[in-house]
């Protein structure tokens, strides 16, 4: 087992959530692991990016290859795109929200970012801010997200869950079930579009 | 042994906890900032009670730790690579005085400059200052070279330098631990003239740190870190610094590379290893992350008889950090591609918060110089640097900490009326004051702007050591109370503020406007720890 994403988005959108949500699977299945963030200056509002290793074996380079990612996990249509020179252009997908953050000036028609997102071979693109409302956890779209990728992750679905619980245990029982529905929900949806 | 899921940063931190640390010290700076705050969360050290407060600057940091280890117990100070030139005077003097309690310096450079102004290497430093350095190449090596540091220090009586740099300071990895060691008993050095750097005692000091070297070069080749693994192909041979060496595995991912290679992680560098490896092959590659700091002392000045690749003959790009396909392509191994980045999409530049204080400042400002001709802001390292990106375009300056007032100072000297420093309350007490004090004495014709939002807020929103003294350091160092404004930036005063602004920019002398509003993040974060401890009432 082997899986090299790419997790973006903009500064404070909480790709980091999904990252330790990972890291957790990866404890819990004894797998190896590398994930590296971005601090400092671009999380004022700038785009971040973390690149996240998965593997049954020793896992060297912090940062994944060109060409390489088996996946792009994105919370913003327009940052998902800024990767594709990380992606397998064969095999790789890329899952991503369609809901824009605009905080630039200049941020591009959304219907061209979508029409992009298109030509990508493998792709999901979902509303996740809308799903997670549906669903009653608004604020668990980061969420949606990794739901929609995890049918790609080659992680028992079981695992993800049992991640989000000790992730979010604190938090409370309430907590913990709005983010198991927000998973469930994004699943269900890569389900049904993939 | 137990393992845990950590940084870079956090494993160099948790390893101190259990090498019996004493005292951590350190000012914020990306990539370093991560190993303080470790420290601070962690219920182990609070439980031995390690220090772990912020320092004023990373100076003040390095002096604190050197006190630790006089009198006999173990310290960490940690920084960023810019930082270590504002240290530089107390650590190139450490390893004269040398160490009593193990002493590590722990110091994250940032290649590529994700979040700094430059890329200086601080193994140059190092090497500058002649002591022992360990340049882990993953997050247990990290782990484990604390340990090791420490009883290096303490052998040889010398601060060591830890260098890492952003991709390993920022990576989580797997991390086993070690058995808990116990924090040293007080015990003063055995010479206790040892610390006195008057000329007669340094030179003697100085002799003992040259002959030392030796020792250092020993532990070098034995200590087992730096490692030579043997390859049939001798047509190339490869040394690897760091953590180039997981973006040469990444590139033989059956771990078998023909080329003999040289993994080091250790200095002084290792001698006779390098010796191996140039009489065996024919060209030598060198991987480094960072400055060609082993390339430049295997090529000499002229090259002679031996053939290095790397950064100096453009094999390796000069500027920037390592990645894998970069090696690849030095290796002559296939390249790999993904697509494009679609046109459609545009930049997004990092920006100030909404809501920040700091806009607001910005907002007033640009109506007040836009009487006079351009270029007279000087500002500082800080959120408010990105004033100079559109839609502000405020700044002029961005040098080094503290540098907005003394450059204002020394444009006003020139002539250059008025000028104006914009610098944040922790920049401005990490190293403002003594530039404050200089435009004090000659009542410069400056007008300082100390924007205090009450944290340092760039790494995070760390505690800021002047929060609630800033006026009171101003009055003392000489600023006339009539010329010192506090204001409020909020957009309902912005007309005020302008006035304001505007008067004190056209006094003839020193005057200071400290513009006050907490940091919007660090208020939306007191506001949470507020609200949910009154739900768990």
């Amino acid at each position: 087992m082997k899986k090299d994403i790419i997790l973006a988005g903009v500064g404070g959108q909480g790709i980091l959530t999904i990252a330790a949500t990972l890291g957790l699977c990866a404890v819990e299945e004894g797998l190896y692991i590398k994930q590296s963030e971005v601090h400092g200056m671009s999380q004022r509002g700038g785009d971040v990016q973390s690149h996240v290793r998965l593997s049954d074996k020793p896992i060297n380079s912090d940062l994944i290859p060109t060409g390489k990612a088996d996946m792009i996990i994105s919370v913003e249509p327009m940052e998902s795109l800024r990767y594709l020179p990380m992606l397998n252009p064969e095999k790789g997908w890329l899952i991503t929200n369609s809901k824009p953050f605009v905080n630039i000036s200049d941020y591009p028609d959304i219907n061209n970012i979508v029409a992009q997102i298109e030509q990508v071979k493998n792709h999901i693109i979902l509303d996740a801010e809308q799903i997670a409302k549906d669903v009653g956890s608004p604020r668990a779209a980061n969420i949606v997200i990794l739901g929609a990728a995890s049918p790609f992750l080659d992680l028992d679905y079981g695992l993800i869950e049992i991640a989000l619980k000790k992730l979010f245990g604190k938090k409370g029982d309430d907590v913990v079930n709005l983010n198991l529905a927000a998973l469930k929900a994004g699943y269900d949806f890569a389900m049904k579009n993939r | 042994m137990q393992k845990l899921l950590l940084l870079g940063d956090e494993a160099i931190a948790q390893a101190a906890i259990d090498a019996g640390l004493t005292g951590i010290f350190a000012y914020p700076g990306t990539p370093s900032t991560e190993i303080t705050e470790y420290v601070q969360k962690s219920k182990e050290a609070k439980e031995k009670n390690i220090h772990s407060s912020w320092s004023t600057n990373e100076k003040t940091a390095m002096e604190a730790a050197l006190g630790v280890s006089y009198v006999g117990k173990r310290a960490m100070v940690c920084m960023k690579h810019v930082g270590l030139n504002v240290a530089a005077d107390a650590f190139v003097n450490s390893a004269i005085t040398g160490a009593n309690g193990g002493l590590i310096v722990v110091v994250a450079d940032d290649p590529s400059m994700h979040s700094s102004q430059n890329e200086q290497d601080s193994r140059f430093y190092g090497k500058f200052a002649m002591v022992p350095i360990l340049e882990p190449t993953n997050q247990q090596e990290a782990y484990d070279m604390v340990h090791y540091g420490f009883d290096l220090s303490e052998q040889m009586s010398i601060p060591v330098l830890l260098r890492i740099t952003t991709r390993l300071a920022h990576s989580r990895s797997a991390v086993e631990r070690k058995a808990v060691r116990k924090q040293n008993e007080l015990k003063l050095p055995s010479d206790l003239k040892q610390f006195i750097l008057l000329p007669s005692i340094a030179r003697k000091r100085y002799k003992g740190l040259l002959e030392n070297q030796a020792r250092f070069l020993e532990a070098s080749e034995s200590s087992g870190f730096n490692q030579y693994f043997d390859g049939s192909d001798k047509s190339l041979g490869i040394i690897t610094t760091g953590i180039a060496w997981n973006y040469l595995m990444e590139n033989y991912q059956d771990g078998e590379v023909p080329y003999p290679v040289l993994k080091i992680t250790q200095y002084p560098a290792p001698r006779d290893m390098i010796k191996k490896l140039v009489d065996e092959c024919e060209e030598i590659l060198v991987l480094e992350e960072g400055y060609p700091l082993v390339e430049e002392l295997l090529k000499g000045l002229f090259s002679i008889g031996l053939k290095v690749k790397g950064r100096l003959d453009g094999t390796i790009p000069r500027d920037g950090e390592l990645n894998p396909n970069i090696v690849a392509r030095a290796l002559g191994l296939p390249d790999t591609y993904g697509q494009d980045v679609p046109e459609v999409v545009a930049p997004r530049p990092p920006a100030m918060c909404p809501g920040c204080g700091h806009i607001d400042v910005y907002n007033a400002l640009n109506v007040v110089m836009a009487d006079y001709s351009g270029g007279r802001v000087f500002s500082d390292i800080g959120c408010y640097t990105l004033g100079a990106l559109p839609p502000f375009n405020a700044i002029n300056t961005c040098v080094d900490m503290g540098a907005s007032i003394t450059m204002a100072k020394g444009a006003a000297d020139a002539g250059f009326v008025p000028a104006v420093a914009m610098i944040g309350d922790s920049t401005f007490t990490h190293s403002g004051i003594t530039g404050l004090l200089d435009a004090v004495n000659e009542n410069s014709p400056i007008t300082v702007i100390i924007s205090d939002n009450s944290t340092t807020g760039m790494t995070g929103g760390q505690d800021s050591a002047g929060t609630g003294k800033i006026e009171a350091i101003c009055l003392a160092l000489g600023v006339k109370p009539e010329h010192l404004k506090v204001i409020k930036p909020l957009r309902k005063y912005h007309d005020e503020n302008v006035q304001i602004m505007k008067e004190e920019i056209a006094y003839q002398g020193v005057s200071v406007i400290i513009p006050r509003r907490e940091c919007v993040r660090t208020l939306d974060r007191r506001m949470r720890a507020k609200h949910l401890k009154k739900e768990k009432k």
